[in-house]
């Protein structure tokens, strides 16, 4: 079974569909899939649902599919660093329906563990808690979160062997395994693809049965808050 | 005089104990890594990270090594990194210790807002939900007043919550705070400040 594509085009050939639900993971800037979500401006897919901790910036990660309008409505925990997710949310273009960042999390891993619902106590009493189920275990009320069950997963790892097993790099992992899990078909973005055999089995973050198209390319990684300390400090 | 951001940061620091996983939001929080001393503290981030190290040196980022506020940070010997399902499952199950959180309004029930203004723009809560449904104990540290004077330590939360009846203490710059039935208790005046000046600071109910 071959999963290395040779390209983010034709890792994409054939499955994107207007109106699909897509999860992609990354944090901030932090572990995106840059070059997945290039092809997928390029391809003109439209009406897009895409579950994702942000959306971008303007201009950069998923900033750029919101600059051509293709998202229709975006599942996100925080959107703050964005001037055009902004102005067409506030327009009635964009429709947003903030989740928890670890409800977000969950609802990703619940859904690539087969999971259709879990009770949280994360948001009880507050706008979040709003129609949702609750049940009380203890004396305490938890609400009713379904998983989330992707069309598309779109992801970034640091090195991937030929069958998909992977590993990420420091805080670049974030959003990323649990996303992959969620999507019926997932679409990976690496670094470096190396042969099976190369990466310890013991030291795989994400096994390659998650796994199902793999490419290779540059990153541009850019930096969101770059903070550093002088050197005499130390 | 009333604590100033370092002197509250200094204030909540003595809060964490010896072993602690902590969260520490973003802001005058953040402070509080600067006071712990010899503690043997261990900073959670919640984009997947325990053992949260400094600023990097100049020249030495790493874009895939940020905070949970997008900032470039460094590691530690002790580092351990994990995905986001894992990071907000040791939150939500209990294993930090504390959250230590900047706020807009506290009320005397514990309530808790401090993510959205209605009316402006609205950015997310983020992880914030999480973190204080989930964690061992939730520290407040922010200003007493608003910016018109007003008391942010309410009978009532006026905002959107983030979490109800989930505060356990609130450090202020006119002093320190516990959430107890019926009310809050005073537990310490900043220096200087006296009881009379921190009554008629709070509109919450304060007993004994």
């Amino acid at each position: 079974m071959k999963k290395v594509y040779g390209s983010a085009a034709e890792a994409l050939d054939g499955v994107l569909h207007d109106g699909m639900l897509i999860a992609a993971g990354g944090f901030g800037l932090c572990g995106i899939p840059e070059l997945l979500i290039d092809a997928i401006v390029e391809s003109g897919v439209k009406d897009l649902t895409i579950a994702s901790n942000n959306c971008g910036i303007d201009g950069f990660g998923l900033g750029k599919l919101l600059d051509t309008k293709q998202i229709k409505k975006m599942m996100s925990s925080y959107v703050g660093e964005n001037a055009e997710f902004m102005r067409q949310y506030l327009s009635g273009e964009l429709e947003l329906e903030f989740n928890p960042q670890g409800t977000l999390a969950e609802r990703m891993r619940a859904g690539g563990s087969g999971i259709p619902g879990f009770y949280t106590k994360t948001g009880v009493g507050t706008v979040i808690a709003e129609g949702k189920d609750v049940k009380n275990w203890g004396g305490q009320d938890y609400i009713l979160e379904e998983g989330i069950f992707a069309d598309l997963s779109i992801v970034k790892a640091w090195k991937a062997d030929t069958t998909g097993n992977c590993i990420f790099r420091k805080t670049a992992r974030n959003f990323n395994p649990p996303a992959a899990m969620c999507g019926k078909l997932c679409v990976m973005e690496v670094e470096e693809i190396v042969e099976p055999g190369e990466l310890d089995p013991d030291h795989i973050h994400l096994p390659g049965i998650y796994v199902h198209r793999i490419i290779k390319g540059e990153h541009e990684k850019r930096i969101e808050q770059r903070t550093v300390r002088k050197r005499e400090e130390a | 005089m009333p604590w100033d951001r370092n002197q509250m940061a200094a204030r909540a620091a003595q809060e964490l104990e010896d072993g602690m996983y902590v969260n520490l939001g973003i802001g005058i929080p953040t402070l509080v890594a600067n006071y712990v001393g010899d503690k043997d503290i261990t900073l959670q981030s919640e984009n997947g990270m325990l053992g949260m190290g400094p600023f990097p040196f100049e020249g030495d980022e790493d874009p895939d090594l940020i905070n949970a506020g997008k900032q470039t940070i460094t590691e530690l010997r002790r580092t351990a990194y994990f995905d986001s399902a894992m990071s907000f499952g040791m939150i939500r199950g209990g294993k930090i210790a504390a959250a230590i959180l900047g706020a807009m309004e506290v009320a005397e029930n514990g309530d808790l807002a401090n993510w959205m203004i209605p009316g402006k723009l609205v950015k997310g809560m983020g992880g914030a939900m999480d973190l204080v449904a989930g964690v061992g104990k939730v520290i407040v540290v922010m200003d007493h007043a608003n910016k018109h004077g007003e008391s942010k330590v309410l009978k009532e939360c006026t905002l959107p919550l983030t979490g109800k009846g989930v505060v356990d203490r609130i450090i202020t710059n006119l002093g320190v705070l516990d959430v107890v039935e019926g009310g809050l208790k005073l537990v310490e005046l900043a220096d200087g400040v006296t009881e009379e000046e921190f009554r008629a600071a709070t509109e919450a109910t304060l007993v004994n």
